[in-house]
């Protein structure tokens, strides 16, 4: 971007600025550390000039909102069209309390409603199993059959809504439940609007929710693509996340690394099976994280995006402008709120709002300052909303486009973070890809590294997290934190006994039954769920039938 | 309930607290076990070992479950290692069984190398015999083939079980040098991979330089989905009738039992030497000796030795 | 030498999230702790038949799904069922508020470690409170 003359010329006022000026400030006031590392330790220079960008080419390497390679956003006009989408994640007890919590979301302001599940329905128990104990509508609503998922979504016109369901492994059935409600309500499936997780990968890297073994879990996912991409044309079929990747402890580079390269793996098994890239490579969307290094985050999103052009375009033959665009949901980093003094959270999230927003997401999810306590009670769960207000309606950061392109730093850092990613996804093909990296536990220890390295910082104070290592003040037990009433166990229970009493229970076994020998044979499956759904057969009872084709995943553990 | 009394009645408990025993080479335990001696011999042991990531702990846990489904009891010995910097581990073998951890005719027990000059088989043996006596059918012990100690450990069993997975590469240079040998019944997991009857046919090749009357079969085996179990299981059976009707397993045991006694001799008598400070202290005056050049090396440890000896014959 | 501590680490319930159970497993072992690792998904039962069979000094039980109050008791009534609880610390961690914790204490567990609390505060605690010598 600069003549040879002119960088030189600035690389020798830089080597003059540095031994004059700096040199003689450092004697007199040297620096508060040796070394300056960003949120994931990558160093930082003292300063950034035109020469730590002298590579960058505008066109190639940045272009125009819109327009491959996508560094700068995915529309053209962002969010001077409109703002990303508020959704905040929530979802607890039974269908019927969640169902009120989603009303009042929506009456707040709320474009788009996330549904969070309990463990039990995320593992494909039904509440009354005897794993569920304990868990039923813990950490999100209880799901067991297509009645709960009416009662969820009632006097909800799903043609008017999008909804995301963080669900993975039993994601066809939930879907399945999905399309079903709607068809209640008279909507067609090709109007439904929304996104299912359905990332079985991270699962098995980071989350913990997986079910069956990774080469059945990869056909539930590659039949939902195909099925979708002729049924239900405007739903995100998956939702390839970085997120828990984050939470786990990875640093922003393998926020990337890993999610991008499970990406990879799910369009290599969707092409293996037939599909072609450009029928459901456009419904491929993205989940990332925000921390607090502001700048370091921004970059991160530039470069995953313009990473992920990059691998559609050249490794896939992608010929759709769709298929390169990397989309994005975000949320803020859940494991960067304290428990010490939870106030101070509000900040934080404020600061990775920013940090999501001056990167471009498409949606956001902003934590409540009490989630790392408790679920969020409804006050706290409003402030995290107007955060996102406030830096839409206030800060300004969202009246033109990518305002940190340019940015020495960040154009630096972005290549930086593109450049280190790349070479773990070359590392992870050599291994055989991803779900092989994950079966022999590379990801897993990479990761852990990573998270055991922030630990001992933290420990020893080398890194500082106010209110917890420093700062700390005495404080009394927060009050008033959301509980759920123990009931919830016994009332979903309940409720599956008066289902199993009421429905046709010799069509819902010949339903099982054709799901069985579908899941046996090679057809798409479907279509087979969405039956089994509607003759209310229960989440666990269709489960259950493919644990007992496809059998169960095994941990990998490498400490 | 004294321990002796537990470990007869079947007391989990008892029996997990004697192996700690043995691991911490406790005397009472030595003397529970040398009076209980009669006991042992019973159970059939089984040695599991194979390169890192050859899917041993799976493989192990689909074996106990099929030797439940035929009514035996399982004892599994799984070994790992320990730091050399820090002396901790971390042991995580039962993750891959966790299913079996209720079951009433199953005992688990994880093991720290805990970096001991050969103590490690006295330690694992010891857990052996623990495990004989509380009733095990089948004894597994499970160990990366890595070190000498470990492969020591599994040489010490009735049955070699190694497991291999294609796809190792060079590995299988280093891995054939140092172990092939031992194995009595072969498996090749993740046998659905891309290079599984190569990985089979240089094991083949390899076993034809083996002249003895016992051709070790090879099994392909999917232990995640629980292929080819069955038959790795009649290849075990085999190898145990076989040493049984050919008399070999008491010249096996008789031989194995010779190392081991050889071994626990070398322990006591460099414990008996070296075992505390103040022999140490000893031995570092007479070094000094020998640096002044007042006496020489061989001659001192001989007489070192045999005053050892002596003394207490 | 004195023989290593030995600690079950394992996750009861449901939730996934093993980022603690693992940070706090190599903390331990380089503490210079034997850990026996049991993984996700640990039924109360599974854990105490894993703890009496490794006859360990330590079970410490991380939990971050909100089932705390229903797990983790139940870990310490079967301890006492098989007799093995006066020679076992229980401690837990994860997402756990303050509220819980006075119920949690009198139901058997001698600590709980909430987040943000250094790995060291465990690994002392624990070297102070064995209920059996090494």
């Amino acid at each position: 971007m600069f003549d040879k003359e002119k960088l030189d010329k600035i690389k020798q006022d830089q080597a003059n600025w540095n031994e004059n000026k700096v040199g003689k400030a450092l004697s007199k006031f040297p620096e508060r550390k040796k070394q300056f590392v960003t949120g994931s330790n990558q160093e930082v220079e003292r300063l950034y000039t035109p020469a730590d960008v002298a590579e960058l080419d505008y066109d190639n390497d940045l272009g125009y909102p819109g327009h491959f390679p996508y560094t700068r956003g995915v529309q053209p006009t962002m969010y001077r069209g409109r703002f990303w989408t508020m959704r905040q994640y929530a979802g607890f007890a039974t269908a019927e309390e969640s169902n009120k919590r989603y009303k009042y979301l929506l009456e707040q302001g709320q474009t788009g409603l996330s549904v969070a599940f309990d463990l039990p329905t995320q593992i494909g128990y039904d509440s009354d199993h005897s794993l569920s104990e304990g868990e039923v509508g813990k950490v999100g609503v209880a799901i067991d059959s297509l009645k709960d998922m009416e009662i969820l979504f009632d006097g909800i016109p799903l043609d008017k809504v999008s909804t995301s369901m963080t669900i993975n492994a039993p994601a066809s059935v939930l879907l399945a439940m999905y399309i079903a409600v709607g068809e209640k309500q008279g909507v067609s499936s090709d109007q439904l609007r929304g996104t299912i997780q359905n990332d079985i990968l991270k699962e098995y890297i980071a989350r913990g929710t997986y079910i069956f073994p990774t080469r059945p879990s990869m056909r539930l996912i590659t039949d939902i693509f195909e099925y979708c991409s002729k049924e239900v044309p405007n739903w995100n079929t998956i939702s390839i996340s970085g997120y828990h990747i984050r939470e786990a402890g990875s640093s922003a580079i393998q926020e990337v690394a890993f999610t991008l390269a499970n990406g990879i793996a799910y369009v290599e098994a969707a092409i293996k099976a037939g599909l072609d890239v450009d029928t459901f490579a456009p419904r491929l969307s993205f989940f990332f994280n925000a921390h607090n290094d502001l700048l370091e985050e921004v970059a991160k999103f530039r470069a995953a995006r313009r990473l992920w052009a990059k691998i559609m375009k050249e490794r896939f033959n992608a010929q759709s402008p769709k298929s390169m665009q990397l989309k994005f949901h975000t949320q803020t980093g859940g494991s960067t709120l304290t428990a010490q003094q939870p106030d101070n959270n509000i900040v934080r999230v404020a600061i990775q709002t920013l940090a999501a927003v001056l990167g471009g997401t498409q949606s956001l999810h902003t934590n409540s300052k009490d989630e790392a306590l408790a679920l969020p009670t409804e006050d706290s769960v409003r402030v995290a909303l107007r955060t996102q207000q406030i830096v839409a309606h206030e800060s300004g950061v969202a009246e033109t486009i990518d305002p940190l392109a340019g940015s020495y730093y960040v154009e630096n850092l972005t290549n930086t973070i593109e450049k280190a990613a790349m070479e773990y996804i070359n590392k992870i093909d050599t291994l055989g890809g991803s779900a092989e990296a994950i079966e022999k536990g590379y990801i897993q220890k990479e990761i852990m590294d990573s998270s055991y390295e922030y630990q001992k910082q933290v420990e020893s104070n080398e890194r500082i997290v106010v209110g917890m290592n420093k700062f700390q003040i005495k404080e009394e037990a927060p009050k008033g934190l959301l509980r759920v009433d123990p009931s919830v166990g016994e009332l979903q229970k309940q409720k599956i006994n008066e289902l199993k009493a009421e429905r046709d229970n010799k069509l819902t076994e010949e339903k099982l039954a054709v799901l069985k020998t579908a899941a046996e044979g090679t057809d798409n499956l479907m279509p087979y769920i969405i039956d089994a759904v509607k003759a209310y057969a229960t989440l666990g009872e269709i489960c259950g039938v493919l644990r007992e084709v496809f059998g169960e995943y095994q941990q990998s553990v490498i400490l | 309930m004294s321990l002796k009394e537990g470990i007869l009645n079947k007391d989990k408990r008892a029996a997990a607290r004697l192996i700690s025993m043995m691991e911490n080479n406790d005397p009472e335990a030595i003397k529970i076990i040398s009076a209980l001696y009669s006991h042992t011999g019973k159970a059939k042991v089984v040695g599991i070992t194979g390169p890192p990531g050859a899917g041993k702990s799976t493989l192990t846990d689909k074996l106990a479950k099929k030797l439940r489904q035929e009514g035996k009891t399982v004892g599994i010995i799984a070994v790992d290692p320990t730091s050399p910097f820090t002396g901790g581990s971390i042991l995580g073998d039962r993750v891959r069984m966790t299913d079996l951890y209720t079951d009433p005719g199953v005992f688990i027990r994880s093991m720290g190398t805990r970096g001991h000059l050969g103590g490690l088989s006295k330690a694992t043996l010891g857990a052996v015999k623990v495990l004989d006596i509380y009733g095990c059918d089948y004894i597994f012990i499970e160990t990366v083939g890595v070190g000498q100690s470990e492969v020591d450990i599994v040489k010490a069993a009735d049955t070699v079980l190694l497991v291999m997975v294609p796809g190792l590469g060079d590995d299988i240079q280093a891995i054939k040098a140092g172990i092939m040998e031992i194995g009595d019944v072969f498996a090749v997991n993740k046998a659905d991979r891309d290079g599984a009857d190569r990985t089979q046919v240089e094991i083949e090749m390899m076993l034809d330089f083996n002249h003895s009357e016992w051709r070790p079969p090879i099994s392909k085996v999917v232990a995640l989905y629980n292929k080819g179990i069955d038959e790795l299981y009649d290849n075990m059976n085999k190898h145990w009738y076989y040493l049984e009707n050919s008399g070999k397993l008491m010249e096996k045991r008789i031989r194995n039992i010779q190392l081991e006694i050889i071994d626990l001799v070398q322990r006591e008598l460099m414990d008996r030497l070296v075992g505390n400070e103040e022999k140490k202290a000893m031995i570092l005056k007479m070094a000094e000796k020998v640096a002044h050049r007042e006496m020489d090396p061989y001659t001192m440890s001989n007489d070192l030795v045999n005053k050892v000896i002596l003394k207490n014959s | 030498m004195a023989r290593p501590i030995r600690v079950l680490v394992a996750k009861p319930g449901l939730d996934g999230h093993d980022r603690g159970a693992k940070v706090i497993a190599r903390a331990l072992r380089d503490a210079g702790m034997e850990v026996i690792y049991t993984g996700l998904r640990q039924t109360p039962e599974q854990i105490v038949a894993a703890a009496v069979q490794e006859d360990v000094d330590v079970v410490a039980l991380s939990i971050l799904s909100g089932a705390h109050n229903h797990l983790l008791p139940k870990v310490v009534e079967l301890l006492k069922q098989e007799n093995v609880y006066n020679e076992t610390l229980v401690i837990g961690g994860g997402v756990i508020p303050d509220e819980d914790i006075p119920g949690l204490k009198e139901s058997g567990l001698a600590e709980i470690f909430t987040p943000g609390t250094p790995t060291q505060v465990t690994i002392d605690f624990i070297k102070e409170n064995l209920k059996r010598c090494l």
